[in-house]
C-alpha cells in the first residue's frame, strides 16, 4: 500500500478564520485571566497579585450595587420580554391580511442602532421636553422625574398609598442591622431611572423575541388544533396545553438570548443615564458599564476589570450551561 | 369580531413600538425655541405671536401682563432682538397658529461635527467586515463541511465555544493586545478583529452540508479542484445563506458601538455611533438637533430594512431556529 502524502489543504482553508480567532478571541481571554492576577495598567504589566483584584472586588459595595442592578434588568426584562412576545406572535399567526405589514412593525427597533435609540429615548423621558411627562399631562397624571428618579419603583409604588416605605426600612434596619441603603436597595426595587432602562431594553429586543416565536408556532402541526378543536376544547385551554408544551424549546432559547443579552447591557446606559454615568446615586450603573469605567476610566485599572470581566463570564458560562441541561429534559 | 380585536390590538400595539420613531421624525423638524416652551406634542405647530408697528410686523415674546397692556420684547423675522420691555396694548398683539417645519435642522445637526467623515468610516469599516467575513468564512466552512481532516471536530467546537464568550469579556484584553500591536486609533482595529465571524462559519457549514455528495464527485471526476469546486458549485448554491450572512454581518457592524468606543480616539477614523454618542453630549440641550441626527443616522439600516424585510426577518428568525 501506497503511504498517501499527509494534505495540508484543509489547513489552509481554514487558516484565514483561524488566526483571527486564535489571536483575537481565544489569546484575549487567556490573557485576560493573567491580567486579572497582575497589578496592570495602560503602561504595561505590573507585579503578581494573586488574588487580590478579586478579594478587593467582592468587597467593592460598587461593584454588588452593579450585580444587584444588573439582576434588577435580567428578572424585570426576561419575563416581560417572554411574555409579550408569545402573545404578539399569538396574535401575528392568527391572521393573514397584514401580517407581514405588523411583523416588520415590530421588528423595526431591531435593527436599529442601540445610541440613536438611546438618545431618543433619553428625551422622551426628559422632565420638562420629553414625551412621557406630556403624556401623562394629558391624562392628568403628576410628571415624574423618570432618568433623574433614584427612589426605588416599589417605594413609589407604596407612596401613592400613602405608605411610608421609608419609616418601614428604617424598622427593619433598626432590627436586623443592616445598614438603611442596602435594605432599600434590595426591597425599594428598581430606581424609577433603571426602570426606564427595563422599558427601553424590552422594547429594544421585543420584535426579534416575536419572530423567534412566530417561526416556532408555525412549526406546530395543525393536526393537534384540529383534534382539539373536535374534543371542545377553547383557545384558551388549546394555549395551555398544545401551544405552550410544543413550544417549550424556542421559550427556552428565548429565555437564554434575552438573559445573555440583558446582562451584557452598555449602550442604552451609557447614552442615557446621567451624568455622571449609571447616576442618579449609581441606580443605573451595570456590570458591564462597571467594568468599562474600571478599565477605561479615571482609575485606568485593566487588571481589576479585567477580573470583573471573568465574573461576569463565569455567570454567563454557568447559565448557558443550565440551560443545556434544562433543554434536554424538556425536548417534546 | 374576533378579527376586529385581534386587529385592534396588534394595531395599538404596533402604534407603541413605533412611537418613538414618529416622536423623533416630529420632534426634528421643531423649533428649540417650540420645545423649550413645553410644545412636545406630536403636530410641529408653533404659536406665532405678532405685533405690528408702522407697517412691520414684529415677532413678540411676552414678558409680563399689566391690565390692558402688556410688556414684551420685539424680534424681527429673522429672530434678532429689536426692542425689549417695551410695553404695548393687549388687545394690538395678533396670535395664530402655524405649521412650520424647520428641516433646516438636519443640515444644521450634520455639519456641526463631521457626520460625513463618520459616515464613510462606517460605511468603510462596515463593507470591509462584510467582505472579510464571507471569505474567511466560505472558505473554513468548506473545509469543516466537506474536507476530511486531523482535528476538524476539535478544531470546530473549539471554533462554537468561542462564540458563547460575550464581547465585555474579551474587550479589556484586546484593548491590551491591539495597544502592544499599536493598533489602537487605527482602521485596522476596527476591522482585522472582526474579519472572521464564527456564526457565519456554522451558517454556512450547515447549509454546505446540504449540497448532495453526487454533485461534488462529478466535479472531481471532470477534474474540477478544491477551489474551482467551492466557487464554481458551492458558493452559487448558497446564495441565500450568504447573503444572510451579510446582512448580520453588515447590520452587527454598522451598530456596533463599544469596540469602536474603545479602540478608537480620534474624529478622524470615528465611526458614526461613537460619532453621535459625542454629539449627544455635546448638544445635550439641542433637542431638535439631536433629534435629526438620530433620524439620519438610523435612516440608511431603516431603508435596507425596508428594502429586504423578508429577507432580513427570515435570517433572524432562522437564528433562533438553529441555536
Amino acid at each position: 500500500m501506497i503511504k498517501k502524502k499527509f494534505d495540508f489543504g484543509p489547513y489552509l482553508y481554514i487558516l484565514p478564520a483561524a488566526i483571527i480567532v486564535i489571536v483575537f478571541r481565544l489569546v484575549p481571554i487567556i490573557l485576560s485571566f493573567i491580567v486579572s492576577f497582575f497589578d496592570w495598567t495602560i503602561t504595561g504589566p505590573g507585579d503578581f497579585i494573586g488574588f487580590k483584584n478579586y478579594t478587593l472586588m467582592f468587597q467593592d459595595s460598587e461593584f454588588w450595587q452593579s450585580m444587584l442592578n444588573t439582576f434588577y434588568l435580567v428578572i424585570f426584562v426576561v419575563p416581560i420580554s417572554l411574555i409579550l412576545s408569545l402573545v404578539f406572535a399569538n396574535f401575528l399567526n392568527r391572521i393573514e391580511k397584514l401580517k407581514s405589514f405588523f411583523r416588520s412593525i415590530y421588528f423595526i427597533p431591531t435593527v436599529t442602532s442601540m445610541v440613536a435609540i438611546s438618545i431618543v429615548w433619553k428625551i422622551i423621558f426628559n422632565q420638562q421636553t420629553g414625551l412621557a411627562n406630556f403624556f401623562m399631562s394629558q391624562i392628568g397624571i403628576d410628571p415624574l422625574a423618570w432618568l433623574a428618579e433614584s427612589r426605588g419603583v416599589f417605594d413609589l409604588f407604596l407612596a401613592n398609598f400613602g405608605i411610608d416605605f421609608s419609616q418601614f426600612i428604617t424598622n427593619l434596619s433598626n432590627i436586623f442591622g443592616i445598614s438603611y441603603n442596602t435594605l432599600y436597595m434590595l426591597l425599594g426595587g428598581p430606581s424609577l431611572a433603571l426602570f426606564c432602562i427595563i422599558i427601553v431594553t424590552i422594547w429594544k429586543g421585543l420584535g426579534y423575541n416575536t419572530i423567534i416565536y412566530l417561526a416556532g408556532l408555525q412549526n406546530i402541526p395543525n393536526v393537534y388544533y384540529e383534534a382539539a378543536d373536535i374534543d371542545g376544547a377553547n383557545k384558551i385551554t388549546q394555549f395551555f396545553k398544545i401551544t405552550w408544551h410544543l413550544i417549550s424549546p424556542t421559550t427556552y432559547y428565548v429565555l437564554m438570548m434575552t438573559t445573555i443579552v440583558t446582562f451584557q447591557v452598555f449602550s442604552q446606559i451609557y447614552l442615557m443615564t446621567g451624568p455622571p454615568i449609571g447616576g442618579p446615586l449609581g441606580t443605573t450603573k451595570v456590570i458591564v458599564y462597571f467594568l468599562f469605567d474600571k478599565g477605561f476610566g479615571e482609575s485606568n485599572d485593566l487588571s481589576y476589570a479585567s477580573a470583573v470581566a471573568l465574573v461576569l463570564f463565569a455567570i454567563i458560562l454557568t447559565l448557558t450551561l443550565l440551560q443545556k441541561k434544562l433543554e434536554k429534559k424538556v425536548h417534546y | 369580531m374576533k378579527k376586529t380585536i385581534t386587529y385592534f390590538i396588534l394595531s395599538i400595539c404596533g402604534l407603541a413600538m413605533v412611537i418613538p420613531f414618529i416622536w423623533m421624525l416630529t420632534t426634528s423638524v421643531k423649533s428649540q425655541l417650540e420645545l423649550n416652551k413645553g410644545n412636545v406634542g406630536f403636530l410641529p405647530i408653533e404659536d406665532q405671536v405678532t405685533y405690528e408697528e408702522n407697517g412691520v410686523i414684529y415677532n413678540v415674546s411676552k414678558v409680563k401682563t399689566e391690565g390692558d397692556s402688556v410688556y414684551v420684547h420685539l424680534f424681527d423675522e429673522e429672530m434678532n432682538r429689536v426692542s425689549s420691555y417695551q410695553k404695548i396694548a393687549l388687545a394690538d398683539i395678533q396670535s395664530k397658529q402655524k405649521v412650520r417645519l424647520h428641516f433646516e435642522n438636519f443640515k444644521t445637526a450634520f455639519n456641526k461635527v463631521p457626520f460625513r467623515r463618520y459616515f464613510l468610516n462606517t460605511i468603510f469599516v462596515s463593507f470591509s467586515v462584510v467582505i472579510g467575513v464571507l471569505i474567511t468564512g466560505s472558505l473554513a466552512a468548506y473545509a469543516f463541511a466537506i474536507m476530511r481532516f486531523k482535528g476538524r471536530d476539535f478544531i470546530f467546537y473549539l471554533f462554537i465555544s468561542m462564540m458563547m464568550v460575550p464581547q465585555p469579556v474579551y474587550l479589556i484584553p484586546s484593548y491590551v493586545l491591539l495597544n502592544n500591536l499599536g493598533w489602537i486609533d487605527t482602521y485596522q482595529a476596527l476591522i482585522i478583529p472582526w474579519i472572521a465571524n464564527i456564526f457565519t462559519i456554522f451558517l454556512l457549514r450547515q447549509q454546505f452540508k446540504t449540497i448532495p455528495d453526487e454533485l461534488f464527485d462529478a466535479a472531481r471526476i471532470d477534474g474540477c479542484g478544491r477551489f474551482k469546486t467551492l466557487w464554481k458549485i458551492v458558493l452559487p448554491l448558497s446564495k441565500s445563506v450568504i447573503s444572510t450572512a451579510a446582512i448580520f454581518g453588515f447590520i452587527g457592524s454598522w451598530n456596533s458601538f463599544m469596540w469602536p468606543l474603545v479602540m478608537t480616539d480620534s474624529p478622524a477614523i470615528r465611526v458614526l455611533q461613537v460619532g453621535l454618542s459625542y454629539f449627544s453630549q455635546e448638544a445635550s440641550s439641542q433637542t431638535a438637533l439631536l433629534m435629526a441626527a438620530s433620524t439620519f443616522s438610523i435612516l440608511p439600516l431603516i431603508i435596507l430594512f425596508l428594502l429586504a424585510q423578508k429577507q432580513i426577518i427570515a435570517s433572524f428568525a432562522s437564528s433562533g431556529l438553529k441555536g
